[in-house]
């Protein structure tokens, strides 16, 4: 059972700063890290990879920096990491970022299931793993749970707002794992040691991937962010309920009768 | 896509998600905001339904905002499967272009809306919080929350067709129904075969505890950190139990094991729009107000004066909510010695 793990590099924080007068982030000075659900995705492929055996690719795309979640994946035990990494990438929609990792897909060919973490912590889209299993044309599972393999057949427990799903399907396909379903393991110190001297991360090009460079970063990207700013909170003048508690329980609850609330 | 082809596109489409026979309310809620939005642009709003025996819907669809219903009711669609419910809708779309799809974001609206925006090559923002339309511009701007604390975003698509968003459920209000609307019913029918679908669906359980989900409810009751320990929920869950209220909690309470993710409100958690709000030691940082700053009434308890959410609240009760809340609970007993 080969496995392609989808991994993404976000901001370590989510106190970033912005500029008001372009709208755009401050990325610079912010350190980064793997996205937490994706350690998910990375440990669900090292559990099926100690049942039923194969070897896992983790792939990301990012800035050069980005080999750095990379290393991490490979820490907890991923086989090799290729880094999509080129300046006709940047500025991609949740669109064209699956344009990209489809062609790496294409290119490594040899897969019999993709994971993904559901969604990363800064976009928070949950959208690049539908969009690059419908390029690829696989089906999809999403938001699962659990993950058995058997045969010639893939089972997840789906997670829904108040319940689940047992969705099964035929390899390859690709899915999307909820936080729920795993504790990812922490690296070893040796296998960090590994990760970084032993291990290899290649790092593939546009020209790499062929495909059409119109598709790629800003281009490729049907949305457009226009505007980014701070929330303004409704303000207004509250009604401070004063006395003990005794006073103030009976007071609201005198409000909320008038109000037709009870 | 060129100018002229852009052009070609007009009309608002709204997915309609039904479980059991039943439409979800967050499709309800967006073709109520469907209705304004196309009003501004001057076109109808559509209601596209998809499901097995699901006949007895359009009918509501129309009260609530749709002036044409398509239908496709099909055994194939019985269970929701990503393929099933792409192919149709996609179909559909090339068909009649739509210039604007809105799809509530549930789990199966963030599963299939990626799936079609991708087969259509357009633009999908995920998740928004606020819609609105630039004239100027014929576009819809799409807002959603971004990097989790503070920043919001607005996004458009400015060149494909249809635009397309997910909306969060409750963020949009839930327009009264117009029964004097009347509207047109399409019925349109699906070419698969089930050998062609490569999704089996073996189960599924939805568990009907409490009836109404939290985004639904009228009344909900909030912990925060405030509290102090895992024995304040269940102090608030006692004041819940007797307002019949839901009980919801920040994201800090979560992460500490206190109280499971599914009551989480906020901006990673749900989006409610109560009657009524009573925040328990609740502080109202933008994490959880983002999903709560809706409601119509905001009541806080909360030991800090200076906390942000009596900032924003209606009604504050400043002290310890260890005292305040048993003081309510009680006083809600004598009023009605039966609950």
């Amino acid at each position: 059972m080969d496995i392609v793990v989808c991994i993404k590099q976000v901001p370590e924080t989510t106190d970033i700063g912005w500029d008001p007068q372009t709208g755009s982030l401050i990325r610079e000075g912010v350190p980064g890290i793997l996205n937490p659900n994706d350690k998910n995705a990375l440990e669900a492929a090292l559990e099926l990879r100690e049942k039923h055996g194969g070897f896992i690719t983790a792939l990301s795309m990012g800035p050069p920096q980005a080999e750095e979640a990379l290393r991490e994946a490979l820490s907890m035990g991923i086989d090799r990491g290729i880094l999509l990494s080129d300046s006709l990438f940047a500025g991609a929609d949740t669109l064209s970022t699956s344009y990209a990792l489809g062609l790496a897909l294409e290119k490594i060919a040899r897969f019999d299931l993709i994971l993904c973490g559901k969604e990363s912590s800064d976009g928070m889209t949950a959208q690049v793993g539908p969009q690059l299993a419908e390029l690829l044309n696989l089906p999809q599972l999403t938001c699962a749970i659990e993950i058995t393999v058997n045969r010639n057949a893939v089972k997840i427990k789906q997670k829904l707002e108040n319940g689940f799903r047992i969705l099964e399907t035929c390899p390859p396909a690709l899915i999307t794992v909820d936080r729920e379903i795993n504790r990812p393991r922490i690296p070893a110190m040796d296998s960090i040691i590994e990760a970084y001297r032993d291990k290899e991360v290649q790092v593939w090009a546009g020209e790499d991937l062929g495909g059409h460079t119109e598709h790629f970063g800003l281009k490729g990207s049907p949305t457009r962010s226009r505007k980014l700013y701070s929330k303004k909170v409704k303000k207004g003048e509250v009604t401070i309920l004063e006395g003990g508690p005794d006073e103030a329980a009976k007071e609201l609850i005198q409000i909320l009768k008038r109000k037709g609330l009870l | 896509m060129s100018p002229d082809e852009l052009k070609e596109y007009r009309g608002l489409w709204v997915f309609i998600e039904q479980r059991n026979g039943n439409p979800v309310r967050v499709s309800l809620e967006l073709l109520g905001k469907g209705r304004t939005l196309a009003e501004e642009l001057g076109v109808d709003v559509t209601a596209i339904l998809v499901g097995e025996g699901v006949s007895g819907i359009p009918e509501e669809l129309i009260y609530y905002g749709a002036d044409r219903v398509i239908i496709a009711d099909d055994p194939l669609a019985r269970d929701y499967r990503t393929e099933v419910y792409t192919d149709i809708i996609v179909e559909q779309v090339l068909r009649k272009r739509p210039e604007i799809l809105l799809i509530g974001a549930t789990c199966i609206g963030r599963d299939l809306a990626p799936r079609i925006s991708a087969r259509l090559e357009t633009g999908c923002t995920a998740d928004c919080t606020e819609l609105h339309i630039d004239k100027e511009m014929r576009l819809i701007v799409a807002t959603k929350p971004f990097f989790g604390r503070n920043l919001m975003a607005d996004f458009i698509c400015p060149f494909q067709r249809p635009q397309m968003a997910t909306v969060r459920p409750g963020v949009m209000e839930l327009k009264a129904q117009d029964r004097k609307r009347k509207g047109e019913l399409i019925c349109v029918d699906l070419n698969l075969k089930e050998e062609d679908i490569r999704i089996t669906v073996l189960d599924t359980v939805r568990s009907s505890s409490g009836g109404t989900s939290l985004e639904e409810a009228d009344k909900v009751v909030v912990g925060g950190m405030g509290l102090g320990d895992v024995k304040g929920f269940e102090m608030v869950k006692e004041l819940a139990d007797v307002l019949r209220a839901k009980v919801g909690a920040t994201s800090l309470p979560v992460d500490a094991g206190w109280i499971s993710k599914d009551y989480q409100v906020g901006q990673t958690g749900k989006t409610i729009r109560p009657r009524l709000y009573i925040g328990c030691g609740v502080s109202g940082a933008i994490q959880h107000s983002a999903g709560m700053i809706h409601s119509e009434l905001i009541v806080a308890i909360n030991i800090n004066p200076k906390a942000d959410i009596f900032n924003f609240a209606d009604y504050g009760i400043i002290g310890d909510v260890n005292q305040i809340v048993p003081a309510l609970i009680k006083e809600l007993h004598e009023m009605n010695p039966k609950i």
